[in-house]
């Protein structure tokens, strides 16, 4: 019932802070956001489960009963958590909390709304990442873009409706695609699966039992291999959107730039994620063979996206842009470590996923901290900020040195498993080339950060507008210490974190990299 | 024959309703006491409502009933639609309180809702063709009335002969086509003429065939399905707006029981559609019925500027989802298929009535609050009327099918319908119209919580038992998320049962 506590406390606190006074929702919510937090913290501690969830690993936190009837197919409500979203999860409660510590100074209107929606996000968070059965999980996947749709559009910059709708329409037609492709399977498979359970139908579609589909009444049917392929093609189009993989991208600096900071974090931190670890656990987990086809495309966008977000991001002079493009480029990681198929490979993404998460959430609270006090983001704007923020800009500094792959740093884990994995990678034709190639944003992503650090942080102080800087307000040097103080301890001990995540990866890459 | 008089007892709630109205009209002509007449007709659509779900999901009584020697029939369909009439009445009889206040006239108008409710739980029980046309007679007589409520207000008057112009129109064309129907089989019941359709499609297929589409071209016209739809948006725009939520939710469901019943029991497609007897391939027309309307409500409803035409537009888009249970009848799926088709067209129109309700009752609030028609005047209302805008957001994205309600699960449930039943490419068309219908119905929730508010609004008080109606609907909407699997085994083995 823990995941249901997870769930179920942030929708009530949601429904009570939505009617609380304006000048207690900030203080109400970080208490609600604790309540998840401790409990995700204590579910990490008292984890009990291993192997994948999808292929027949013992599930820990496991509810299950159910809910409806559909003609041939069962539908269940069916929670659970294994070694990759239990991390997930831990992550989602650590970031929700922070943001609402970080909404404190720049959120001064509507707030009681503003921290509802965030905690009605998190509970949806919380149920994509522990829904076991596809239905609910698209419940709570498509239940997630409500509250951002608003946070963008209510509390974003000047050109948020615009931002908001485009944020909307592109995940809701990317959900549309997966949602087809996906079914295709599910009819694919015929008798063979009883009812929408994501293990069922993993088991199912790696036992080989797809079928061919018959079109009724036009007694044409599409061969098994063909389905696979396409639906394959179909899943991983719809959840690059959200990842987003290039070209799927050009909603991601939109939403990034407009959205309000926790907003952001939010975005960047858990958004993306969902992504990643929906192409973890229906593409790569439930069509292997389909995936080792296409390895080298999607290799190919992988690199790519590694490479022109580092390009997009060395030409931007927001510092927000800056940071939103460079996520594109640590996501194309995420995406080559599952294409490698291999045990650092798919690990390595798993825990990118997380380093991601933190790094990428860090440096956007940090951005939003300066624009909280120069009100303004231009990176020609400002110089010399170190000396009058000094704690902040210390902060930022780690968080890009974090994000190099500084040793010690949770990103230096997370990039070396990659790349370790993508070398070696026995699927993946010319590996060693995609992974030299993909090294090369490496070095773009230094080149951007210490510019963008030299010219906003150092020198002397000039600002171009009329506020005054002084030091940022404690709650919010706590939110950003604490990041960089996860990432320092993910980065000294990636093994708190990874051997959960490898014990419920190595199914996934037994049966990939048994293939040719 | 088993006399249950008891599965009567949804339809008697409503008649009890409509003649304790009369009563207390006949004692209190200047309707001092409006809350009594609400009260009166939101516990006849409770009662009935609540009397329906008993009967339909305990096994209180032997199901199906047949009464009257066989003119009336009471099964699960039957019983669902009731339910469906209880709560839209219930909803709109408790909204109304507030929107007539100060108006005239105030019993005829619970009395007429009631009466029109009446007709239209015996529409859903309705086995032979006479009882169809008397019951949809009883329920459309007193629509045209409540459209012309406002009766000094020129858009409820035009709106009211517009609507009983083409109403009695359809009438009569339902009424021919009954005729020749009784010509071509020699019976009104609809099982009798359903054993007689095959030789009469084999010996007269014209006078069988043109009467089958005259009845299909009267149904049309009631559940305002593309060509027959021009009525609807001027109908809904000129009506007071609960009364507009009345016609679109439960008169349209009525229309929509009509069809179900009378073309799946007495016009079998094995019998007259079959190559050696043929007349008329009613499912076909459907599957073209179903592509226009909801392609042709979409996109019409994508182009309004004012909302309760979008919505009006909207519902028609939503009639063609709802059609696809008919179209998929195809006999290719099997009977399991085909059931699952028509059980998700009753659930979409179980979600349908609260959503939709809840959806014009919030447009009843802004005509209280005077707010004007158009999407801008709306603009920020999220910070005068925070609640009533959640309700009206759940609606929107409700009926777009975003899973926050029902309607995301009805309109699964129509999909994986169509798809087993062999026209996989009508759940695509759905899929395409119900993603373009999110651009439209955010229209809505991004005015009321994202634009700028205008200056000059004032609110003027929140009318308790508008609001009442409106969080109800939202809160079952909501709901129906989790809780449609309370009825969507009952759905199907309805639908099952008709087949």
């Amino acid at each position: 019932m823990l995941v249901e506590a997870l769930i179920a406390v942030p929708l009530v606190g949601a429904a009570v802070v939505a009617v609380a006074p304006n000048e207690y929702a900030e203080r109400l919510a970080l208490g609600v956001s604790a309540v998840p937090l401790v409990g995700s913290l204590y579910m990490y501690l008292a984890f009990d489960g291993s192997g994948n969830a999808l292929l027949g690993g013992d599930v820990a936190y496991e509810t299950f009963f159910e809910w409806l009837t559909l003609g041939p197919y069962a539908v269940n409500y069916h929670v659970g958590l294994d070694g990759v979203s239990l991390p997930l999860v831990v992550m989602t409660t650590v970031l929700t909390t922070l943001s609402i510590l970080s909404a404190w100074t720049p959120i001064d209107d509507r707030q009681r709304q503003f921290y509802g929606l965030m905690l009605f996000m998190e509970a949806a968070l919380v149920g994509v990442f522990a829904a076991l059965d596809f239905l609910l999980w698209f419940v709570f996947w498509e239940a997630v873009l409500v509250p951002m749709y608003f946070l963008i559009g209510v509390w974003g910059g000047p050109r948020r409706k615009y931002a908001a709708i485009k944020f909307f329409v592109y995940t809701n037609i990317a959900s549309l695609v997966m949602f087809i492709g996906f079914f295709a399977l599910v009819f694919g498979l015929g008798d063979a699966v009883g009812s929408t359970g994501l293990p069922e139908i993993a088991q199912a579609l790696r036992a080989g039992q797809l079928g061919a589909l018959g079109l009724p009444g036009t007694g044409a049917a599409i061969p098994a291999d063909v389905l696979a392929l396409s639906a394959f093609v179909a899943m991983f189009v719809g959840f690059a959107v959200k990842v987003p993989v290039v070209p799927f991208h050009t909603w991601l600096p939109d939403a990034h730039v407009e959205a309000p900071t926790p907003a952001s974090v939010m975005l960047a931190g858990v958004l993306l994620k969902m992504g990643t670890y929906a192409l973890l656990r229906f593409n790569f987990t439930m069509l292997p063979e389909q995936a080792t086809t296409l390895a080298v495309p999607i290799a190919a966008v992988a690199v790519v996206s590694v490479i022109y977000g580092a390009l997009l991001a060395l030409a931007q002079s927001d510092l927000k842009r800056i940071v939103a493009y460079s996520s594109v480029s640590s996501m194309g990681y995420v995406i080559l470590g599952l294409v490698a198929y291999s045990y650092y490979g798919v690990g390595g993404a798993t825990f990118q996923m997380i380093a991601h998460g933190l790094i990428s959430g860090l440096l956007f609270m940090t951005v939003g901290v300066f624009y909280n006090a120069t009100h303004t983001r231009m990176v020609g704007d400002m110089s010399g900020l170190a000396d009058r923020m000094p704690v902040t800009a210390s902060v930022f500094v780690a968080g890009a040195f974090a994000y190099m792959g500084l040793p010690l740093m949770a990103g230096f884990a997370a990039e070396l498993f990659i790349f370790l994995g993508a070398f070696r990678s026995t699927v993946l034709p010319a590996a060693p080339l995609f992974t030299a190639a993909a090294m090369f944003g490496i070095v773009v992503v230094a080149g951007y950060l210490l510019w963008a650090m030299q010219r906003s942080l150092f020198g002397p102080f000039r600002l171009e507008t009329d506020y005054d800087v002084g030091r940022a307000p404690v709650h919010d040097v706590a939110a950003i210490v604490t990041l960089v103080g996860l990432i320092v301890l993910l980065g000294t001990a990636p093994e708190l974190l990874y051997d959960m995540m490898s014990d419920a990866t190595i199914d996934v890459v037994e049966m990939g990299g048994e293939l040719p | 024959m088993s006399r249950h008089w008891l599965v009567l007892a949804p339809a008697g709630a409503f008649l009890a309703a409509a003649l304790a109205l009369f009563v207390i009209d006949a004692v209190d002509r200047d309707s001092t006491n409006p809350t009594v007449l609400s009260a009166v007709a939101t516990a006849g659509g409770v009662v009935a409502a609540a009397a329906s779900a008993v009967l339909l999901l305990s096994n209180a009584a032997t199901l199906p009933a047949e009464l009257f020697g066989g003119q009336l029939v009471v099964d699960g369909t039957s019983l669902i639609f009731t339910f469906i009439f209880g709560s839209v009445t219930a909803l709109v009889s408790l909204a109304s309180l507030d929107y007539t206040r100060g108006l005239p006239f105030r019993a005829e108008y619970y009395l007429l809702v009631t009466l029109a409710a009446t007709g239209m739980s015996l529409m859903a029980s309705a086995n032979s063709l006479a009882v169809v046309f008397v019951a949809l007679e009883l329920s459309s007589l007193p629509s045209y009335a409540l459209v012309a409520y406002l009766k000094h207000n020129r858009g409820s008057v035009e709106a009211a002969l517009k609507y009983f112009l083409v109403g009695a129109l359809s009438s009569s064309i339902l009424l021919y086509g009954i005729s020749l129907v009784y010509a071509a089989t020699g019976s009104l019941l609809f099982a009798d003429v359903a054993s007689a359709a095959g030789e009469a499609a084999a010996t007269y297929p014209g006078v069988l065939g043109v009467g089958i589409l005259l009845v299909l071209g009267g149904v049309a016209f009631k559940t305002a399905s593309v060509p027959f739809h021009f009525w609807a948006p001027a109908a809904y725009e000129g009506a007071p707006a609960p009364v507009a939520a009345f016609l679109s939710s439960a008169s349209k469901a009525a229309g929509f029981v009509v069809a179900f019943r009378v073309f799946v029991v007495a016009f079998p497609i094995d019998a007259v559609a079959n190559p050696s007897t043929y007349a008329v391939d009613w499912v076909l027309a459907f599957t073209v019925l179903a592509v226009l309307t909801m392609t042709i409500g979409n996109f019409a409803a994508a182009t309004q500027e004012e909302v309760k035409r979008m919505l009006a537009y909207s519902s028609i888009g939503h009639a063609g989802y709802v059609l696809m249970g008919l179209a998929a009848l195809t006999g290719v799926g099997g009977v399991d298929a085909e059931s699952t088709a028509l059980g998700a067209s009753m659930l979409h129109l179980l979600v349908y009535g609260f959503m939709n309700t809840g959806a014009f009752l919030f447009i009843a609030l802004g005509e209280h609050w005077e707010l004007g028609r158009t999407f801008e005047a709306y603009n920020g209302l999220a910070e005068d009327a925070p609640v009533a805008c959640v309700a009206m957001t759940v609606f929107m994205f409700s009926l777009a099918g975003l899973p926050v309600g029902g309607g995301f699960l009805s309109k699964y449930f129509l999909v994986v319908g169509a798809i087993g039943a062999g026209v996989w490419w009508l759940g695509a068309v759905l899929a395409v119209n119900s993603a373009l219908s999110l651009f439209y119905y955010s229209r809505v929730v991004k005015a009321m919580w994202i634009e700028a508010p205008a200056d000059d609004r004032e609110i003027e008080g929140y009318p308790p038992a508008l609001y009442a109606a409106i969080v109800t609907a939202a809160v079952v909407t909501v709901l129906l998320l989790p809780g449609l699997a309370v009825f969507d085994g009952a759905a199907f083995d309805a639908a099952a049962a008709l087949l």
